[in-house]
């Protein structure tokens, strides 16, 4: 949502590709959303016309389906698969390489990350606080923050949450609130746009438009309104986080065992699961040998591996400290709770397990 | 210090404590590296073995010996079993030191209850060593050690030279015990019914199997002791260090980076409840 204070920018559809051309021009290669199998996923964007227009997306516990609307709109979703996530935590990153020298000597090379600058559009409001949650875990960690200094984020106001999103209720959305360098909001005519920061700014300055109107400011405030009333899911508060720690024994989590298939596609969508392995892969001559840190799960099982032995051996050990993490951990480990209201662990469950029905289920009234 | 990438140290010295237990002493090969060194009992280094992985060790050797520093290892795995087979003059990495170590500026003044147990005693060592070697700081010393057969009890001449230091004790809690009288012998839980314990007075150093740190908790809040002078080492899988990769979370808590050395009351809410 734009500032009050400053009215936004208008510009017309058919001039998507100038907005484009600018990013590219400070420098940019341009990512955006774009229709992958199936999916809405973050690519390349080699022009406007690859953003998935006329497209929306249909989400239900266990179930993610695109559909045609028949609008002109790009931004008409709510969430694919992934989130900003891959962009500053790489799946998979080279952290340093060991060479050994002929005479046993060993060297250490810290590998320089790399910083394509990225220029991100059409970021959804729950991925970037989900974002800033990353930031503040991996404040220390050089190749996150060298990827993350490389992104110039465009926001959009999300006026189409699916049936699992839930960020009115988390305060993380549907409206833009934070962490971007340009908002934008989607009318059927064109966009309104707006900077936060000075990069933003400039970029803006560059495309010399013309100011929004007073109905197209109405509209789009209508159109946020009723994208957060339309949220039907909602993460119970205030602090769901202790009843979890308080009910570790609850007879629920055996039920939510049966149904959970330790797949860890949870963790693998959402925003915010940061846990990773290092692991050496040796070149096979032994000279050189990268320490390599890749995505793993709380639901893999040598995930808590001690002495030989998986401290969570059983899925229900490992369901519990998912979500007891995710809600609980999270809020002593930084103050708010790990959920952005993103609802893709409830859209990518091969079987359907509803995080908010979980907590449901454990904290049986007492929300 | 490094954190994110190891350092290359050099083998001084393999020693082997048992057939399947030993020790390595270690420096850095860097001059810089050697004087910019410091650690607390307690903390643990990341041992890289080239090729094969990196491994949380804690650090057994005392942090005045500034040139160089010991890890005690069983070889248990891949890249134990690899350490295993380095002889001086060997390489491997090193990042570290990680975590918080013994409350050793609490503890001074006060009486020491020093329970350890099985062969992961390697914690407990460097926290009795540097006690042993600052003995005037403290009050009584009991160090009360549990293991399952008397021979399983490494570093033996140690306890010998620990047990003849004035106002200190040794119990040695062995389920089958082949020895003598060398120490006062039987099972743990007789122990804590004769410890000399002032609440108020004495501090208790945990570490060990986690089931007999909860049975010795269990005891010495019995005995009067406040939750606030239990402090526990522990265990989990470690593979970063830096609290990044989310694998020792008991809890809220990052084992690496919080711990591994926690007062009770940090740690009571998750201790001993099963898939923390």
């Amino acid at each position: 949502m734009p500032s009050p204070h400053r009215r936004p920018f208008f510009l017309l559809r058919e001039e998507l590709e100038r907005l484009l051309d600018a990013l590219r021009g400070s420098g940019h290669v341009c990512i955006g959303p774009q229709v992958r199998e199936g999916a809405i996923v973050y690519d390349r964007l080699d022009t406007s016309v690859e953003l998935p227009h006329g497209w929306s997306d249909r989400q239900s516990p266990g179930e993610y389906r695109l559909h045609r609307t028949g609008s002109p709109r790009c931004f008409a979703w709510a969430s694919g698969p992934q989130a900003l996530k891959p962009l500053s935590f790489a799946p998979e990153e080279v952290l340093w390489r060991a060479l050994r020298d002929p005479d046993g000597g060993l060297r250490f090379n810290a590998v320089e990350p790399p910083a394509p600058s990225l220029a991100v559009i059409g970021v959804k409001a729950c991925d970037l606080a989900a974002l800033a949650m990353l930031d503040r875990h991996f404040a220390g960690d050089a190749p996150y923050q060298a990827r993350r200094g490389g992104l110039l984020l465009l926001g959009v106001d999300c006026h189409h949450p699916a049936a699992t999103c839930f960020c009115r209720s988390t305060g993380d959305g549907p409206a833009l609130t934070g962490g971007y360098h340009i908002g934008m909001t989607e009318l059927d005519e064109g966009f309104l746009l707006w900077s936060s920061g000075d990069t933003g700014e400039e970029i803006l300055a560059s495309l010399t438009l013309p100011e929004a109107s007073e109905t197209q400011l109405e509209r789009a405030n209508q159109a946020l309104e009723a994208a957060s009333l339309g949220q039907t899911r909602r993460l119970p508060g205030p602090e769901p986080g202790r009843i979890l720690f308080d009910s570790l024994d609850h007879p629920a989590w055996s039920r939510l065992a049966e149904r959970c298939l330790s797949c860890g596609n949870c963790t693998a969508v959402c925003p915010t699961c940061f846990c990773h392995d290092p692991v050496s892969e040796p070149a096979l001559d032994g000279h050189e040998s990268p320490q390599v840190r890749r995505w793993d799960s709380c639901f893999n099982e040598g995930h808590s591996l001690l002495h030989g032995r998986a401290v969570r051996g059983e899925i229900k050990l490992r369901y519990r400290q998912w979500l007891t993490h995710k809600l609980a951990g999270w809020q002593a480990q930084f103050g708010r709770s790990g959920c952005v209201g993103c609802g893709r662990c409830i859209a990518w469950c091969p079987a359907g397990i509803d995080l908010i029905e979980a907590l449901k289920s454990i904290a049986e009234g007492r929300l | 210090m490094s954190r994110s990438v190891p350092r290359e140290a050099v083998v001084v010295e393999r020693l082997m404590e048992a057939p399947d237990i030993f020790t390595l002493r270690l420096e850095y090969v860097d001059e810089d590296h050697r004087r910019a060194f410091e650690f607390q009992p307690g903390q643990f280094n990341m041992l890289y073995l080239h090729g094969v992985g990196e491994i949380p060790i804690s650090i057994v050797s005392d942090p005045e010996d500034t040139h160089c520093f010991d890890h005690s290892i069983r070889a248990a795995g891949r890249v134990t079993g690899g350490l295993l087979s380095l002889m001086a003059g060997d390489r491997l990495g090193i990042r570290g030191p990680f975590g918080r170590g013994w409350p050793l500026a609490e503890a001074e003044g006060k009486d020491l209850i020093i329970v350890t147990g099985g062969l992961g005693c390697a914690p407990a060592v460097s926290l009795i060593n540097y006690v042993m070697r600052r003995r005037d700081r403290y009050g009584r010393i009991t160090l009360l050690q549990g293991v399952c057969h008397a021979h399983d009890l490494i570093w033996r001449e140690r306890y010998d030279a620990w047990a003849a230091q004035p106002d200190t004790q040794v119990l040695l809690a062995a389920d089958l015990s082949q020895e003598g009288a060398r120490f006062q012998e039987g099972p743990v839980v007789e122990f804590f019914s004769r410890l000399m314990l002032e609440p108020g007075r004495s501090i208790a150093l945990l570490s060990g199997p986690e089931l007999m740190l909860m049975d010795a908790i269990a005891q010495l809040r019995e005995l009067g002791l406040g939750d606030r002078d239990i402090w526990l080492g522990l265990e989990r899988n470690m593979p970063c260090g830096n609290g990044l990769c989310g694998h020792c979370q008991i809890g809220p808590l990052f084992v690496c980076k919080d711990g591994p050395v926690f007062c009770y009351p940090e740690i009571a809410d998750f201790f001993g409840i099963r898939g923390f």
